[in-house]
């Protein structure tokens, strides 16, 4: 399996690499981590005429805390969140998901922008940025502009961003003190793909919910914020009988595809399960 | 599409060659420069066949190009054993029986190079997740669990520093 | 004296010796020479066009814009190979196998077209610029369905053909109908029995998906007339013989070579249109040519194992005694019958499917159908159709002790051929050669502590609340390897002895030379064990080779577990041979008669006289130098060994296994293989072999799937869906064993690599089962994934809500 030609570009800078990318417009893809382009470009799904290398461009790597938001540069590798004391410190959910993506040296390559910049309903970080409510800084042309992550996801393989755009950096609020937390993640085996996930973001006041975020991986086209669900809980105790509805109301939503993951039944039934599972993990968390 | 000239030091040896942009890692080493010890088993960085190290990292050959290792530091199977003496990883999987058909070898034994420099004394679960990016389809992998952590005694007890 | 005899025999590292491997030294150096490591001067780099469609006619094929890259040196049709007489090929079984497809494709992924460039890179470009006219047809996927009157009809080249190779055929799509037992018998103790169970199960469609793809370099000398490829074969020998009558080349002047081999497991038995199509190149175009397939064209098109059809019958007694057996298997041979087994049996060895029971009355009916699927049947690590067989067997008896309420460990027991009924004839036709099951059944229940076991499996069905379900699987399975004896067996006419040519060199070092191959099973250093213990050499002096057919014996090859059996006796016939011209020579020597002779590990020793010997060594150098008078000098010798038998290892397997009631996803707790290999020539390899077989079983019956769509579209062809477990899932294996030697076996060993495989797949599927057999669930169908599971969950009514 082998990649058709294309030209080659390793720009140092990111001014560099949107310029790059103006000059050779449709024709030029965005090269991150290249765990999900160049497999596509090995089975000759994708055959873009020119690629643009992030790799060298360091602005767009690390994370830090700047002006009380945790910000990550788009180039930032899944090992990389792993290994972060302050994520660990302060939004301990990313690391816990990292962890469950894929394996190793895939970590050690994969980015957390390429994650999200690729549409995939399968990968994981999207449901993520929808629970810590993350905003999306996109450079193109024209300058800088913000998305939020509630309205970039657009359909599978489709976001918000443009041809000419770079996701820069992600910027996240880091968690308030005894924020529960979870991603609870079902899968055939080792570095497979979710067939069925749930991210959590809990917070307690005395025994009843005081907020809640819920978001789905690989449950339909896009990943999905469980409004309803997380509704149903709100104000409300952790029963038993509250957890299964906020389960159901999650799966209401669900629209996976079959595959050989699983049918629909079997996906949006373990969707449930895995909303029940991460809503309790949080809570075991918000001390 | 015209060729790029890359440098880069493999296995210690300095080269500069000319390289498509498109050219894998993977064929680089096995093609280009011989070194024919790194594997390809999936084409689709699912078997860790092709897996090498690169800046002080394991990587899939398989998925990235020559081109993006333009001044890294690689190292294969081939640039283990140093000074005509196998590396205590070597010596393992051979004293542990850590292998059969020996495909899925060289990207095993590079894999628990880096492991055990990230975690110098695994337990045998961090061995099974830290290793989860290489399949063997012969050995069931219970030796090669073996042969790690007969690595990482030898490792420490001669308390000889691998190198970084 | 004594310690002395001790230090001798451990210098030797003979037969029991837990010896290392001589040839790890090559692979954890990164030095093994596989077929993609080999590099010739002037190679070109061949790629495979293959159909999008799994039944379609070919329109029309335009290499025009393949032929203008710059680097692509031809593109070859069929029709280009028409003129050669090699567009279709013979297969092993008896059918034809088209090599690139000839007006129809057949199946998905099927050879259609084939691209000759500078490198690889060029090849890969220039199959996407050949621009194929395809007209769909209607795709059949489903066995059952080809063989309805309306079918269409696949295989338009045997229109009117009502005979193939195994007699009758009764429908277009029919391939062969294949019978052992007494029908009469069997319906008869059917009729008369007073318990009867029914169990339908399909065994589906796996591949054995070595790490290493399949591929070759063909190199063709028009000058010498020479052809030489390097091959992944498991049977080096048998493909030289095929390619010399295909291409009319001698068989003298056609050298194949299998190198380094990265795991086979029956899928490099095959001769595929790839190596075909790479000899034709390098004939046509002067040069080497390298064929290496990727993983997605190997999953997709090479040899598949097992999509089996089973239905089986038992019939008992009310106290659980087995009177009669019935089976029927619909078999999917996919497009062409290119099964590898041994010629007059189609359905392989499937007739060992009375297992370790003796049953008095059997009948089996294999009938093969062709389906719009790629072809092959392989023996996926076992040996002919006994993984199938063995599934079969051990599901019906764990569904017959369900009906009579019977313990699974119980109605083994009491169906056991006993210890003093070997050799045992069963019903099908084969003679037993030995076994001991009681004893390794209570060695197994004993130490898992069984009882204990069922105990807490009741405890825990009697707590709704348990958040598991607890299932224990046990296997008793007996296998039939070491194909076999040539007045049975044979490939192309060629009788399936193996071979092997030992010579010792004058300073007592030796090297030998087999007609199998390794592809991980340490050949090597077994091998050499065996000569050490007959000859009294050290294993460290004996060099082994094999693969490469101008130098070895002629032999069949490495699958089936023939190598020990087969080769395993050849090594120790031929070395019996020398042994004999030894004791002469020492006799010589010593001056005595070879009467008053004593061998002692590694000399003859006059007797009653420990100081007047000669070592093997010695007598190496006199065969040299001072051989008797009248005697030809040198040491060595050739065996072709046709075995009188098969060998009959078996195991005791048992399985625990969690299952969580709210995802369906198991957990293997436990799993105890016991095995009975006979003989155990190296405790080490052994137990690395057994490692490895039943991490592959356990994929194959918890994962591991090729599926089909309506239209005939592959699901699942990459590692990203064809489960290959990693180190994560894959369980902690405990091992046993018990020794019943072979008595037909030069050394008493039966074969192993296979076994593990074999037994522990229904193990799996049995301990998977028993976890809802309190709810009534006799059958599950593999493989045992999250998904299909937790809808038995939902069916049981015990799905967590
Ligand atoms: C074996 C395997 C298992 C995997 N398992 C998982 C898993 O379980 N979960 C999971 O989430 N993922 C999984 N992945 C995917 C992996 O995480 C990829 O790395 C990720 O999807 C893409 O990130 P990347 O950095 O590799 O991006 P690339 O592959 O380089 O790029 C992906 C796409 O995003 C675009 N892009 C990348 N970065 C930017 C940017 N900064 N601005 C604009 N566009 C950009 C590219 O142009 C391209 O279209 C797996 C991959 C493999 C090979
Ligand atoms: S060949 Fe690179 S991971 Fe398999
Ligand atoms: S030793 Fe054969 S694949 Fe690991």
């Amino acid at each position: 399996m082998i990649p058709p030609s294309f030209g080659y570009s390793a720009p140092s800078s990111l001014p560099e690499a949107l310029k790059l990318l103006a000059q050779h417009g449709d024709e030029a893809k965005i090269l991150a981590g290249g765990h999900s382009l160049l497999p596509m470009m090995k089975f000759r799904f994708a055959e873009p005429g020119h690629l643009i290398d992030l790799n060298r461009v360091d602005e767009l790597k690390g994370i830090r805390e700047e002006g009380g938001l945790i910000v990550i540069g788009a180039m930032t590798s899944e090992s990389d969140l792993i290994a972060s004391k302050l994520l660990t410190q302060k939004l301990p959910l990313l690391a816990e998901t990292a962890l469950q993506i894929a394996d190793p040296q895939v970590r050690n390559r994969g980015t957390i922008g390429g994650d999200i910049a690729h549409g995939d309903p399968g990968n994981d970080h999207p449901a993520i940025m929808l629970v810590l409510d993350a905003t999306f800084v996109l450079s193109g042309p024209k300058g800088e502009r913000s998305v939020p992550a509630s309205k970039f996801f657009h359909g599978t393989y489709m976001t918000d961003l443009q041809a000419s755009e770079i996701l820069k950096e992600i910027r996240i609020q880091p968690f308030a003190a005894k924020t529960g937390y979870a991603y609870c993640k079902l899968k055939r085996k080792t570095g497979d793909w979710a067939s069925a996930a749930a991210a959590v973001v809990l917070t307690m006041s005395g025994d009843k919910v005081s907020t809640l975020r819920i978001a789905l991986t690989n449950l339909a086209a896009t990943a999905i914020r469980a409004e309803a669900a997380e509704a149903d809980l709100q104000g409300r105790p952790l029963s038993d009988a509250n957890i299964d509805a906020a389960a159901k109301a999650a799966m209401a939503i669900c629209d996976p595809a079959a595959d050989l993951r699983g049918d629909v039944e079997y996906k949006t039934a373990m969707a449930g399960e895995m909303v029940k599972r991460a809503i309790r993990l949080a809570a075991t968390r918000c001390r | 599409m015209s060729k790029q000239l890359i440098s880069m030091s493999v296995n210690g040896k300095k080269l500069e060659q000319a390289v498509e942009p498109r050219t894998l890692l993977v064929h680089f080493l096995r093609e280009q420069l011989n070194l024919t010890g790194t594997h390809i088993g999936c084409d689709t960085s699912h078997c860790g066949a092709c897996t090498v190290d690169v800046d002080g990292k394991s990587l899939k050959a398989c998925t990235i190009l020559a081109v993006q290792c333009h001044g890294s530091e690689v190292m294969t199977v081939e640039g283990l054993a140093q000074g005509g003496a196998l590396h205590a990883i070597q010596d393992a999987f051979y004293k542990e029986h850590g292998l059969q058909c020996g495909f899925c070898t060289p990207g095993m034994m590079i894999r628990a190079y880096r492991l055990l420099q990230e975690n110098p004394n695994p337990s045998e679960d961090e061995i099974r997740i830290g290793m989860s990016g290489n399949l063997c389809r012969c050995t069931g992998y219970q030796n090669i669990i073996k042969a790690v952590q007969h690595a990482a005694k030898t490792l420490s007890a001669s308390g000889l520093k691998v190198a970084a | 004296m004594n310690a002395s005899i001790t230090e001798r025999q451990a210098a030797l590292m003979g037969m029991g010796d837990s010896r290392l491997r001589k040839e790890d030294a090559r692979f954890i150096q990164g030095k093994g020479n596989y077929v993609d490591d080999i590099k010739m001067p002037g190679m070109l780099h061949m790629a495979i066009v293959r159909s999008p469609f799994a039944h379609a006619r070919i329109k029309g094929i335009n290499k025009a814009k393949a032929l203008a890259i710059p680097g692509v040196l031809a593109v070859l049709t069929a029709d280009d190979l028409k003129p050669l007489k090699l567009h279709w090929m013979p297969t092993l079984a008896g059918d034809v196998q088209a090599v690139l497809a000839d007006a129809k494709v057949h199946f998905q992924m099927q050879e259609v077209a084939v691209v000759i460039a500078e490198d690889r890179y060029i090849a890969d470009d220039a199959v996407q610029a050949v621009e194929v006219e395809y007209e769909e047809l209607p795709a059949v996927v489903d066995p059952h369905k080809a063989l309805l009157p309306e079918a269409p009809v696949l295989r338009e080249d045997l229109a009117g053909k009502s005979e193939g190779a195994h007699g009758k055929r009764y429908h277009p799509n029919h391939i062969f109908t294949w019978e052992a037992g007494d029908q009469a018998a069997a319906d008869a103790a059917l009729a008369k029995a007073e318990v009867k169970v029914e169990q339908k199960m399909f065994y589906p469609r796996v591949h054995p998906c070595p790490l290493e793809t399949c591929g070759c370099v063909a190199s063709f000398d028009p000058i010498r007339g020479e052809l030489t490829t390097y091959m992944t074969s498991q049977a080096p020998h048998v493909v030289r013989t095929v390619v010399s009558m295909l291409s009319g080349i001698p068989e003298s002047k056609v050298r194949i070579i299998s190198p380094d081999i990265g795991g086979g497991f029956g899928n490099k038995v095959p001769i595929y249109p790839g190596y075909v199509c790479a000899i034709v190149a390098s004939i046509v175009l002067g040069r080497p040519v390298k064929w290496v397939e990727d993983r997605i064209e190997n999953i997709s098109s090479t040899g598949f194992a097992r999509d089996y059809h089973m239905s089986g019958e038992l019939a008992a007694t009310k106290d659980g005694k087995i009177t009669g057996l019935k089976v029927n298997v619909i078999a999917d041979h996919g497009a062409f019958d290119s099964c590898a087994d041994p010629s007059k049996f189609p359905a392989g060895m499937f007739h060992i499917c009375t297992g370790s029971y003796a049953i008095p009355s059997a009948y089996c009916r294999v009938d093969g159908v062709y389906t719009n699927k790629a072809p092959g049947g392989v023996a996926y690590r076992c040996s002919f159709r006994v993984t199938e067989a063995v599934y079969l067997i051990e599901r019906m008896v764990d569904v017959l002790a369900q009906k009579l309420n019977l313990d699974k460990a119980e109605i083994r027991a009491r169906n056991f051929i006993r210890k003093e009924q070997f050799p045992y004839k069963s019903a099908l036709g084969f003679e037993y050669d030995s076994g001991d099951y009681h004893t390794a059944l209570k060695k197994v229940l004993d130490a898992v502590d069984y009882k204990g076991l069922r105990a807490e499996q009741a405890a825990k069905r009697a707590d709704p609340k348990s958040p598991t379900l607890m299932g224990i699987g046990l296997v008793s399975f007996t296998e039939v390897v070491g194909a076999g004896p040539s007045k049975i067996c044979d490939i192309l006419g060629v009788g399936m002895f193996d071979s092997c040519e030992i010579r010792v060199h004058p300073t007592g070092s030796a090297i030998a030379r087999m007609g199998t191959i390794s592809q991980g099973q340490g050949h090597q250093t077994t091998y050499a064990q065996i000569i050490a213990t007959e000859l009294g050499l050290p294993s460290e002096v004996i060099q082994v080779e094999e693969g490469d057919t101008s130098t070895a014996p002629y032999g069949l090859g490495t699958y089936g577990s023939r190598s020990t059996p087969v080769a395993g006796a050849a090594i120790a016939m031929a070395s019996r041979k020398i042994h004999a011209k030894a004791k002469k020579i020492a006799a010589h020597l010593l001056e005595v008669s070879e009467n008053d002779l004593d061998w002692e590990i590694d000399r003859f020793k006059v007797k009653g006289n420990d100081a007047k010997f000669k070592t093997m060594k010695d007598v190496a150098w006199a065969a040299y130098h001072q051989p008797p008078a009248g005697m030809e000098p040198g040491l060595e010798a050739v065996h072709y060994y046709d075995p009188p038998n098969f060998t009959f290892p078996f195991g005791i397997y048992l399985c625990v296994v969690d299952i969580s009631k709210a995802t369906g996803e198991t957990a293997i707790r436990r799993f105890y293989a016991l095995d009975d290999c006979g003989t155990r020539i190296n405790p080490m390899i052994i137990e690395g072999q057994i490692h490895g077989g039943l991490t592959e079983g356990f994929a194959v019956a918890m994962g591991q799937l090729l599926s089909f769509d309506e239209q005939g579209n592959i699901q699942g062809n990459t590692l990203m869906d064809y489960f290959l477990p990693t180190m994560v899932e894959t369980p902690r294996w405990e091992t046993d064993h018990t020794v019943t030697p072979s008595p037909h076996h030069p050394i008493g060993a039966k074969g192993v690599a296979e076994s593990p495989h074999v037994g522990s797949i229904p193990t799996f599927t049995s301990a998977v089962v028993d976890a809802f057999a309190h709810l009534g669930v006799t059958h599950m169908e593999m493989p045992h994934t999250s998904a299909r599971v937790w809808k038995q969950l939902q069916a049981s009514g015990v799905a967590c809500e």
